[in-house]
């Protein structure tokens, strides 16, 4: 059986959990050690695959019961058939991603919807530190320096969205949330979420013409 | 990382080589190359107990010259004699647990280790087979294990599982009776050999046949072809290792000397160690079987078998087989790009893959090395099979 530890569970991960159809077919990407696989196949009964570069990460999670495949996602989405799932997941990692545009194409080829995730670059201690500092910002959610940080695009929830529409999808849903780093918990933002949300999460759709 | 208990106490305990036979007249087992071959004997050990739903059963299929002593001591033993080839993973509270599964390990058809094979005797003329054997082929070991599988009364298999050759055997098992099996863990293995593969695997053979006591394989009861049977071992052994394995544990060291002998006795320990490999191999196996298995290797493809697309539906998710695929960092017979091949055409087709390369530096003989983190993939991917 998966052994789910549904306590550890992260706020932003509950939230996207709580977007997903029970019984459903399930591709989480940089699945981690399978945190969300894990909860969603004990408390939705999906369906889940995950794909995870890191040996050891893929190996914890395929010893917790998850089908999970280590290699590079950008690689992996590719030889799945369309349609192939509900949901595909992306959850903090479009910031890293070489080609956005091309990954998102391929996860809307692979998926029904794509839920896609990252950390706010126009929260307001971001805004404040280039404003007042004058140096590359740092906060809980981006903690790297310019030097040593895998995070290689800057996103903010209003520059999602353009990217959204210009590359063809619906935004389904959108959910802006702001996080506690020292535990699990955090809130869903309603009012001014540009600048209070640490987290976007969008529920997007190609476009079928 | 290592775990090398394989005292007596952790052990599967004694255990014992049993022998079950079929196709005994008039009948015979058809072969995929048409042939007929009877009586078949398959030797096989067991661990474990077959639970009353007799849905606890993992098969374990073993590798090119492996045999049915997966693990425990046998009675005979004497005090030194090493256990069974996966003892590490096989035994009570071990990866593969044999205090909640029953597992199986059967010698494959063409070996020399109890199994009917080239230097079993042949009815028809009452002397060893010889050449007279007939082409086997991967998919004729599954069958004769199905067969015994039958016998024992498990109509479907919990896990199959199997490293190299093996692993091929576990390939063809979920192509011919997908129906009996639950989940398959494929391990350094490929679809098909490629030409690398097969290029080591004939110059084995050419070894072997350049013996002149190979006698076109009529050597049984006279002077065996152990030269060319050692040769061919050597060669073998040097796929199964790796560059880095081979550095790290000779590098240019030299045997019992300081300076160059300046002749052809063997100057590096690389030199004496295959050597002594293949002289330890001479004592053990048949080198008429080495021709056969190898060359049942070599035809070996079930690429086209494994493509074909399987229907997806919901309500037929629970009869899919689960596979987990596993490759080792530094096999270069059968490199990770192969391993990644099935993985990509089990996606294709919409199956249940689960896929790790383990990072190790020993080469295509690593699934045969205690690792603990092996033996935790291992444990917690049939747990998870519900």
């Amino acid at each position: 059986m998966v052994s789910p530890d549904p306590a550890d569970i992260r706020f932003d991960l509950r939230i996207i959990s709580s977007m997903i159809d029970p019984g459903t077919r399930v591709l989480d990407l940089g699945c981690g050690n399978g945190d969300l696989l894990a909860w969603l196949a004990v408390g939705k009964n999906v369906i889940g695959t995950g794909i995870e570069q890191d040996k050891e990460k893929a190996a914890h999670c395929i010893s917790r019961g998850l089908s999970v495949l280590q290699g590079d996602l950008n690689e992996e989405v590719e030889d799945y058939p369309d349609c192939s799932f509900d949901y595909v997941i992306l959850s903090q990692t479009l910031q890293q991603v070489f080609e956005p545009a091309r990954l998102l194409h391929s996860l809307a080829r692979i998926g029904r919807k794509v839920i896609v995730s990252f950390p706010n670059f126009s929260h307001y201690s971001i805004r404040l530190q280039l404003l007042c500092k004058g140096c590359a910002p740092k906060n809980d959610q981006l903690p790297y320096s310019w030097y040593d940080s895998p995070n290689i695009r800057v996103i903010t929830l209003k520059d999602f969205r353009k990217f959204s529409r210009d590359v063809g999808y619906n935004i389904l849903k959108e959910i802006t949330i702001k996080t506690d780093p020292t535990s699990n918990e955090g809130s869903i933002i309603r009012f001014f979420p540009d600048i209070r949300s640490t987290y976007g999460i969008y529920i997007i759709e190609k476009i079928r013409k | 990382m290592n775990d090398t208990v394989t005292s007596r106490d952790s052990s599967v305990g004694i255990v014992e080589k049993k022998y079950y036979s079929f196709a005994e007249p008039p009948d015979t087992l058809t072969l995929e190359s048409g042939a007929h071959l009877g009586p078949v004997t398959i030797a096989y050990e067991t661990y474990g107990t077959l639970n009353e739903q007799k849905d606890n059963c993992i098969l374990l299929t073993h590798a090119f010259s492996g045999d049915s002593h997966a693990a425990g001591f046998y009675a005979s033993d004497r005090d030194g004699d090493k256990p069974g080839w996966w003892d590490f993973l096989v035994g009570p509270g071990k990866g593969i647990d044999t205090d909640r599964y029953f597992v199986i390990c059967p010698n494959i058809l063409g070996s020399c280790m109890g199994s009917t094979g080239p230097s079993s005797i042949n009815p028809e003329t009452d002397k060893p087979y010889g050449l007279d054997f007939p082409m086997m082929t991967i998919g004729d070991m599954v069958v004769t294990q199905k067969a015994l599988i039958d016998h024992l009364g498990i109509t479907r298999l919990l896990a199959v599982i199997g490293g190299s050759v093996g692993g091929m055997q576990v390939l063809e098992w979920c192509v011919r009776f997908p129906q009996m099996v639950r989940a398959a863990v494929p391990i350094a293995t490929t679809m098909r050999h490629s030409a690398l593969a097969i290029a080591f695997n004939e110059i084995a053979r050419q070894s072997i046949m350049a013996d002149p006591n190979w006698a076109q394989g009529n050597y049984y009861g006279g002077q065996k072809p152990d030269m060319g049977l050692s040769v061919a071992r050597m060669v073998g052994h040097v796929t199964y290792l790796s560059d880095e394995a081979l550095r790290r544990k000779f590098g240019r060291k030299l045997q019992d000397k300081e300076h160059f002998s300046f002749g052809f006795g063997g100057d590096f320990q690389v030199e004496s160690y295959l050597r002594h490999q293949g002289s330890k191999f001479v004592s053990r196996f048949d080198a008429n079987s080495v021709l056969y298995i190898t060359k049942a290797a070599d035809y070996f493809d079930v690429v086209d078998k494994m493509s074909k697309p399987a229907p997806i539906a919901g309500a037929e998710e629970q009869n899919k087989i689960k596979y987990l695929v596993v490759s080792y960092s530094s096999d270069w017979l059968y490199p990770t790009y192969q391993a990644k091949e099935l993985v990509q055409t089990l996606k294709r087709c919409g199956q249940n893959v689960s896929f790790c390369e383990i990072e190790a530096d020993c080469g295509h003989d690593a699934f045969l090395i205690p690792d603990q983190r092996f033996t935790t993939l291992i444990r917690g991917f049939l747990d998870g099979i519900s």
